[in-house]
Formats: structure tokens, sequence, C-alpha cells
């Protein structure tokens, strides 16, 4: 009867060792995860419903990460064809950007709350940015307002705020062409007066292809992850 | 011979509807109207526009996918749809075989919703505009207050699988729209206006640091738990994003 049950112990003791090595090995096994995230970042290895929402699972996917900057990966922003005015009048596309690293953030100019304040995260950002890498990166301010904020008022914003200089560019586009980024950053808004909006603070860090590496969400956040990000892509 | 000559003209009339009803459009007057979650002044104005009777339906996308290449399954970026875009397709333009060509179609992002709609010289109605058509029963365009118009939504999200059924399949509401309640969760334009974070209903009530003017966005009539549950749903989704009960159906404005 005792010998029995070493063995039950040994082999319960194998089983738990064997699925850890699994766990390890399989890494990039796929993933699957709840759409609502009712249960925050957890996965299961196989299809299935949530077990809080009954919703399907879907897959978790792998970000692609290029190694070769020249082509535009899947999961890219450069893919969005939309057309920005730039505070200095200049027309360009998302993909006129690649290059170099991207911050990005949504804000417009009339706001009072928390858009000085996430202008000030960035210049904090920025901040602790080595000043030997300023022309190597972008900081790129999207305005949710594109009726109030035209280049001419992103330019004087831009002045106001001490961010003229190269490494700074504000973007006005179509309502349309706004709504559909938001979409890609998963930013909410919503007009809630002529004058006031909601909106959602995110600061979000791309890499020279575009792809999306990090995103920073609340006002005055520690932003010490978000730094290391951006210097991990100018390594 | 009369009669054969009724019988030709009654059904070559039914067959032109029949063709036609897919994209059919009705003009809905706009109003004002106290949404569960509106602006600061509450009350939102929705102006006269036209929109689709029934829901996008999986011949009309199949339709779609033979003039647009870019948003077939192989094709389609993962920027703007997820894994399981098209899911239950048997290939990049056809159907399976329990799919039906009348049934609305899902496992659609909101990407090629909003691009499909483009297309067709339309555009997704506003998260306003279609609250405002859906609160309609089949008798007033306000039924919100009726407790048999509530209980009939939110026995349908009980119901599995209704997004296998055909498009007019639920009732014809007061402006001559079918389908807005009892087949499937449908995309809007504005989605993405609706605050309600994944976090809020972990712990926080009103995070200020997430959103800007987070106080605007509490709720008007929290009793409206069907309405709840739908901006909860339109909060926690991302554009990319593509549900097996979530098509689309498009408006148009007054004015084209």
């Amino acid at each position: 009867m005792n010998f029995s049950k070493y063995v039950l112990f040994l082999f319960v003791a194998c089983m738990s060792f064997a699925s850890c090595n699994t766990k390890k090995t399989n890494k990039d096994q796929v993933a699957y995860h709840c759409p609502m995230e009712c249960e925050g970042d957890k996965t299961y290895e196989s299809e299935g419903s949530c077990p809080v929402c009954k919703m399907d699972l879907v897959l978790l996917e792998n970000k692609p990460i290029l190694a070769n900057t020249d082509e535009i990966s899947e999961e890219s922003i450069f893919n969005l064809t939309s057309k920005w005015n730039t505070e200095e009048g200049k027309t360009i596309e998302l993909k006129d950007l690649k290059g170099k690293p991207l911050v990005m953030v949504m804000i417009y100019t009339t706001c009072k709350a928390a858009c000085p304040r996430l202008v000030a995260d960035m210049r904090n950002i920025s901040k602790q940015i080595p000043e030997n890498n300023t022309d190597d990166l972008q900081y790129v301010l999207i305005s949710i307002d594109p009726e109030t904020d035209t280049p001419k008022r992103l330019k004087a914003f831009a002045i106001e705020n001490q961010m003229d200089g190269e490494q700074w560019t504000f973007l006005q586009g179509s309502m349309s062409g706004v709504r559909e980024f938001a979409n890609v950053l998963a930013v909410k808004y919503k007009q809630i007066s002529p004058i006031d909006f909601s909106h959602s603070n995110i600061i979000s860090v791309f890499n020279a292809a575009g792809e999306l590496v990090h995103q920073q969400e609340g006002l005055g956040v520690d932003n010490k992850e978000t730094v290391q990000e951006i210097k991990n892509l100018l390594k | 011979m009369n009669t054969v000559l009724r019988l030709m003209i009654c059904i070559l009339f039914s067959w032109i509807t029949n063709v036609n009803c897919q994209s059919k459009m009705v003009s809905i007057e706009g109003g004002s109207y106290i949404p569960l979650y509106g602006r600061d002044s509450m009350k939102v104005t929705i102006a006269d526009f036209y929109m689709d009777v029934y829901p996008v339906t999986n011949k009309e996308f199949q339709q779609f996918l033979d003039d647009t290449p870019k948003w077939r399954r192989s094709n389609v970026k993962r920027l703007f749809a997820d894994d399981n875009y098209l899911m239950s397709w048997s290939s990049d333009t056809a159907l399976s075989e329990n799919q039906s060509l009348k049934a609305p179609v899902t496992n659609v992002s909101w990407f090629v919703a909003n691009d499909y709609c483009e297309c067709q010289g339309k555009r997704l109605p506003t998260v306003d505009e279609w609250e405002y058509v859906a609160m309609a029963n089949e008798e007033l365009p306000d039924a919100r207050t009726i407790k048999g118009y509530n209980e009939y939504i939110l026995s349908w999200y009980e119901k599995p699988k209704t997004f296998n059924n055909e498009i007019g399949s639920t009732f014809k509401n007061y402006w001559g729209v079918y389908d807005l309640h009892g087949l499937v969760w449908e995309w809007t334009l504005d989605f993405n206006s609706v605050l309600v974070s994944g976090e809020s209903r972990k712990d926080v009530d009103n995070d200020s640091n997430l959103f800007c003017g987070s106080a605007a966005i509490g709720a008007t009539d929290l009793m409206n738990y069907a309405a709840f549950m739908r901006y909860a749903i339109r909060g926690s989704v991302k554009a990319k994003y593509t549900m097996k009960n979530l098509g689309f159906r498009c408006v148009k404005d007054n004015n084209q």
C-alpha cells in the first residue's frame, strides 16, 4: 500500500516536470485568449469558450518583427494610406515617417484637462533620451479634432510648448483618417461638447518599420518602461 | 388569360423585390433622444438619413470579395483583421456548406465593414444613429420603456447561434428596418467612442487617469441592461477583432 503511494507520487512528479518542460520548449506554440479579456492576459492552449463571458476564444497573434526595414509587414501602420497635413503645411502619408522609431500620442489643442499632461509626458520621455539620439527618432502628435486643429494652429501649439524641433511632428488628418488611426491604436475618443472630447490617454511606441512595440496607458504614469523600449529601439 | 397575366406580373414583381431587397434602404426621420451614454447635454440630435433594411449578407459580401481581392482571407493584412477573419468560409471567396447566402456576414473586422460601406457610397451608422433606430419596436419609434421590448432583446442575448439565421427573420420595426435585435450584433462607425474600459469591469468606476473627461461617460439609465451590454461590447472590442455574432449594415446621409 505504502509502496503504491510512492509510485503515485513519483508518477505525478514526473508528469509535472514533463508538463513544465513542454511549456518551455513550446513557447511559440499557438495560444488562445478571450476577446473580451475577461481574465486579463490569461491564455488557453486550445480553442473553446471563455468561462466568464462564454465567447469563443480567439487566436493570439505573434507579432512578426521584420529585420529588413524596407518591407512593410502586415502589422505595420504604414499600411494605412490616409493623407495627413503636418504643422509645416506638408501633406504626407504615415509611411513617409518610415525609418525612425516613432513615439505617438493623440491630443487636441483646445484641451484643458488631460492633454497638457499628455504633452508633458511626451516631453518628459524625450528628456530622458540621450541628446545624441534626438535625430534618430520622431515624436508624433496627432489631433483628434482635425476641424479645429489646422496646421497653423498646430504650429502655434508646437512653438508654445517648445516642441518645434525637427524631431516633433504634428498631424492633422481627415475625420475618417483620424477615426481609422485611433482604431489602429485602440484609442477611444468622443466629442462631448463642441470644444471638448473624452479620450483615452495612450502613448504608443513604434519601431522603424511601423510595428507597435509598446503602449503606455494613463496620465502621469511612470514612463520608465516606455523610455527603456525607446532606448532598445535606438540601439 | 387575365389570371395568367396577373400571376406573371406578380411573380415578376416579387422577383424584382427579391433581387433588390438586399441593398434596400429606408429613410429614417431624424429627431433627438437621450442615449444610454451621451454627450454632456444628454440629448443627442440625429439628422435624417437612410439605413439598410437588412444587415449585409454573406451573398453581398461574397460579391464584394470578388471585386476587392485585398479583403480576401488570404490577402488581408493582420493590421486590419485578426486570425478569425471569415473563419467559417471554405475558401477565399466561397462559403462553407452550413452557411446560408442569406445569413448576415460575420467574422468581419471594423476596417473591412467600414471599407465595404464606403465602396457602396455609404458609411457605417454612428452609435447614436444605430441606437436611435434600434429603440423602435413594431409600433413605436421609442419603445424603450415597454417591458416586452427589453425582454425580447435580453432573451435574444441568451439564444445561441442566431447568426446562422437568415436576414428578415426577426421583426420589422417602426422605421421598416429588420434585424437590429435578434440576429447579430453590428459594427458602428464610432464604436471606439464608447469609453467603457476593460479596466472598469474589473475594479475602478471612472478612471480619470485613463480617460480625459470621464465624468461625462456616466450612463443615463442604468436599468437599460440590454443597451448597457451593447455599449460594453463596443467598449471592449478593437477594430481588427472579428466575432461570429458581429456583422454590420450601412447607412447614407440624406443629402446624397
